[in-house]
């Protein structure tokens, strides 16, 4: 409650800030009684993108430890609603959709975060393919399909979902920012070390929070899909998901969290756009990222400076902690 | 015990092509310090080279290394001049450029996949070579594997000669070991970097031909090659050579018992399955160099 | 000497890495309320033997006992709520948080159960405590390094531990630097805070040590009080002589 108080109220700037989410959210709430049918989807889209970028940058943005799982937990979620969608009512399996990649992130947490450095991100990385050559076999063998059908919602309740698990995922960022939690993870990027040594439990933390971080991606996995109608391996697990946030996060600059939010909002009207007018899109994409990386040095990366002490220890591949 | 024989000599086959292509990654990352995640785009463009080359002219597919391997590295060596050199200028720490690094290499992989997946459609790809049995010990192998096996192992020895005996190898592994004081000694060592980066295109290339004549490839299999070399190249130690091609034989056998005994779609599930085990039961061990 | 006597008990502590053994069965013992210094060449094993204490990195032989209880399992979070505080060699500081932060992390999660406001006030009592609040509003890299050492000290001190261990603070900096230095470590003594520090500076560690125990080549070779550590030939020999 004190937390509340401190980052919706006590300043100035936070009064405006709650306002101003209290305000969109009322705006959104009223967007599908007004708008024909294709506006809301597709800022469900957009809402989707925010969410998976704010909920990577809270934790690869303040621990510098760069996550390549985002497809994983985001193809997880899909594949949740295809297999019990038909069960639940929607908000039920985004709720279930958030706890399972809660619980898959804390179990890659656990097995790869006592790691620092470049093992991490490689580790992340394979995640996402080892689901998608998983379900390939999986399905292959047990189910003999190649995907799955997902039940369909109407377009205005995905979006009302998205738009619940968006605001949520803000405002929990927010608040745990300014919280012992945020603020101890925010010390372990900075210096990892230290962090230990001033009684932060590094390990813990990092677990919780990659864990916290992939609960969001999950949720809006569910719900999206559910406007596609159909999964596939192929579709649920795409490396690219896994680079989105990250160019997202570079575009907007992560070092508040409404950054990533204008990043990701640029990045999906300009995919949108590109989608439907050229078939180069992925060449333009790939393109994008070079650009982006040579261009705004001082992106993501640049401002981590707390890999200087995960240099001196990171390569030599020493590992942290007994767990 | 002949189907042990078999997955032994087919692993072996398979293992020497990855041996390759993780002694490519490890070098790149072991001296340039990139992960190269657009690694297996190079072994497929290799493929398609040889691929296109050999149907068109019949020309023999090994005659293709002289073509494949000259462009790539230096696709790779301009690659290394003109951006990594730029992230490296730009990036205040080395920790820092490894995280530009590796996303540059992500966008590189999409330009040349889709490069690769518009010319030559996404269908998988493959003709035959020396498809006679030949028999070892009791059982019938390909030839084409004998064969593969026997080139493959040729270069993983010579560029073993290659890093130990001549000036530019030692110029390499000084500046492997200790990129400073190589530097100090006289190595140049942004060239030295640059020339890595392209000798790991090199041996990508290498493997893509070789692969063209064992087993089928399209535009997309790139990404299950880099996570492979990448699988065995953290099980062999970052920037280890010797590491590389230990593990590259390990997993080519694992491989193809799993292919045999489980689907070949569940192998790189259970190459990650390994590595992780091995990450929790020991993971000291598993990251010594 | 009585357990209650001695706050910190380290029993033939071992540590190998490869086949190097850093620090080779050594015993010593910290009484509550002293100065100890510890000294030795460079190489000798004594920050090793620092990063076993503080749980950086783990002992693999002998024990370390903490007012009466066993910490050699713990890790460094939990050893830091027991009541045993560390300063780094380079200083680690947060960059990216000013002065003022960077000591309220320290008093945040140093003790169990602190609350905000609770933090706040240990964090100006601190800061002011060690002189530092003139420095409120300087970025940390830009501080000078007598500055940012101090930070470290600070941060360690919010933490409210009841042993510091300071690795090297005077190392690098100039006289008047070092004489300032000194007198916080006596301040911090005469507080109730009992303190181990490693140090090169001669002057320093010969002034305000009450004890000082003596590494080479990871084995104790000497302890007790200064003059007799000085006048130790043996000591005199190994590390003295070596700079003479």
């Amino acid at each position: 409650m004190e937390l509340v108080k401190k980052v919706f109220w006590e300043t100035k700037a936070a009064k405006i800030q709650a306002l101003a989410i209290l305000a969109a959210f009322v705006f959104m709430m009223f967007i599908p009684s007004f708008s024909g049918a294709y506006p809301p989807l597709f800022l469900a889209w957009v809402m989707t993108y925010c969410t998976l970028s704010i909920s990577w940058t809270f934790f690869s943005g303040k621990t510098g430890y760069i996550s390549l799982a985002t497809a994983a937990f985001y193809g997880l979620g899909m594949y949740l609603q295809a297999v019990i969608g038909r069960e639940f009512p929607l908000g039920v399996t985004i709720l279930l959709a958030a706890l399972l990649a809660f619980g898959v992130g804390f179990g890659i947490g656990l097995i790869t975060l006592r790691l620092r450095g470049i093992y991490f991100t490689i580790f992340t990385f394979g995640l996402a393919l080892f689901l998608n050559r998983f379900f390939h076999w999986y399905e292959g063998v047990f189910t003999r399909t190649k995907g799955r059908f997902v039940k369909t919602f109407d377009n205005d309740m995905v979006f009302y979902a998205v738009l619940i698990v968006f605001i949520v995922t803000l405002v929990a960022i927010l608040l745990m920012n300014k919280s012992r939690f945020g603020l101890s993870l925010t010390c372990i990027g900075q210096n990892e070390d230290s962090a230990q040594h001033i009684g932060v439990n590094t390990t813990l933390t990092k677990v919780l929070a990659f864990a916290i971080s992939a609960a969001p991606a999950g949720a809006v996995g569910a719900a999206m899909i559910s406007t596609v109608g159909y999964v596939d391996p192929d579709l649920a697990f795409r490396m690219l998901a896994s680079f989105f946030p990250v160019l997202m996060a570079i575009f907007g600059g992560m070092f508040s969290t409404y950054g990533p939010i204008v990043g990701a909002v640029i990045f999906y009207v300009l995919q949108d756009y590109l989608l439907r007018t050229t078939n180069l899109y992925m060449v333009i994409f790939g393109t994008v990222m070079v650009v982006v990386v040579l261009v705004l040095p001082k992106g993501i990366f640049g401002l981590i400076d707390s890999m200087i002490a995960k240099k001196q220890r990171g390569y030599s591949g020493e590992v942290i902690g007994d767990v | 015990m002949d189907t042990f024989l078999l997955i032994l000599i087919n692993g072996c086959a398979m293992g020497s092509v990855y041996a390759l292509m993780a002694m490519g990654l490890s070098t790149q990352y072991g001296v340039a310090r990139i992960l190269n995640i657009s690694h297996g785009e190079f072994i497929v463009l290799a493929a398609f080279i040889t691929f296109v080359v050999h149907t068109r002219t019949g020309i023999h597919p090994l005659i293709c290394l002289l073509i494949a391997c000259p462009l790539v590295f230096a696709i790779s060596f301009l690659l290394h001049i003109t951006l990594f050199k730029r992230v490296k200028k730009i990036s205040p720490n080395m920790g820092v450029f490894e995280g530009n690094a590796i996303l540059v290499s992500f966008g590189i992989y999409f330009i040349v996949q889709n490069m690769i997946q518009s010319s030559m459609g996404s269908a998988p790809h493959s003709f035959p070579f020396m498809m006679y049995p030949y028999t070892v010990g009791g059982v019938n192998i390909a030839a084409s594997s004998v064969f593969v096996m026997v080139i493959a192992a040729i270069i993983c020895v010579a560029y073993s000669v290659f890093l130990s005996q001549t000036r530019l190898g030692k110029s390499i592994r000084a500046a492997a070991q200790d990129p400073q004081a190589a530097s100090l000694l006289g190595v140049k060592i942004n060239r030295i970097m640059a020339i890595c980066f392209g000798i790991g295109g090199l041996l990508a290339a290498c493997a893509g031909v070789l692969i063209t004549m064992r087993e089928p490839f399209s535009s997309v299999s790139g990404i299950g090659y880099t996570t492979i070399a990448i699988i065995i190249v953290v099980l062999g130690g970052l920037g280890s050579v010797k590491g590389a091609i230990l593990g590259g034989f390990i997993m080519g056998i694992a491989g193809y018992a799993i292919s045999t005994f489980v689907d070949s779609v569940f192998m790189i599930s259970a190459f990650y399955m390994i590595i992780m085990v091995l990450l929790v039961v020991r993971p000291k061990g598993l990251m010594g160099r | 000497m009585s357990s209650f006597e001695n706050i910190l008990v380290g029993n033939g502590i071992t540590k190998r890495f490869g086949g190097m053994t850093a620090v080779s069965n050594v015993s010593f013992d910290l009484r509550k309320g002293e100065i100890l210094g510890l000294i030795g060449p460079n190489g000798a094993g004594k920050t090793t033997l620092f990063n076993c204490v503080s749980g950086f990195l783990k002992a693999d032989e002998g024990t370390f006992t903490f007012e009466g209880k066993v910490i050699n399992r713990f890790n460094p979070d939990k050893i830091c709520h027991l009541g045993l505080g560390r300063t780094f060699q380079a200083a680690k500081n947060f960059p990216d948080m000013s002065m003022r932060e960077n000591v309220r992390m320290g008093a945040l999660f140093g003790q169990r159960d602190m609350t905000y406001a609770e933090a706040e006030r240990l964090t100006d009592e601190t800061i002011a405590f060690v002189g530092l609040e003139k420095y409120a509003g300087v970025a940390v890299p830009d501080m000078p390094l007598a500055m940012q050492k101090r930070i470290e000290v600070a941060r360690a001190l919010a933490t409210k531990p009841k042993v510091i261990m300071l690795d090297e603070m005077m190392a690098g900096l100039n006289p008047a630097e070092v004489s300032e230095a000194m007198d916080l470590v006596r301040k911090v003594r005469d507080s109730g805070i009992t303190v181990l520090m490693i140090e090169h500076v001669m002057k320093a560690i010969m002034s305000i040590c009450d004890r000082i125990i003596v590494l080479h080549h990871g084995e104790l070779i000497a302890e007790g009080p200064p003059q007799e550590i000085a006048n130790n030939p043996h000591v005199i020999e190994v590390y003295l002589g070596g700079e003479v």
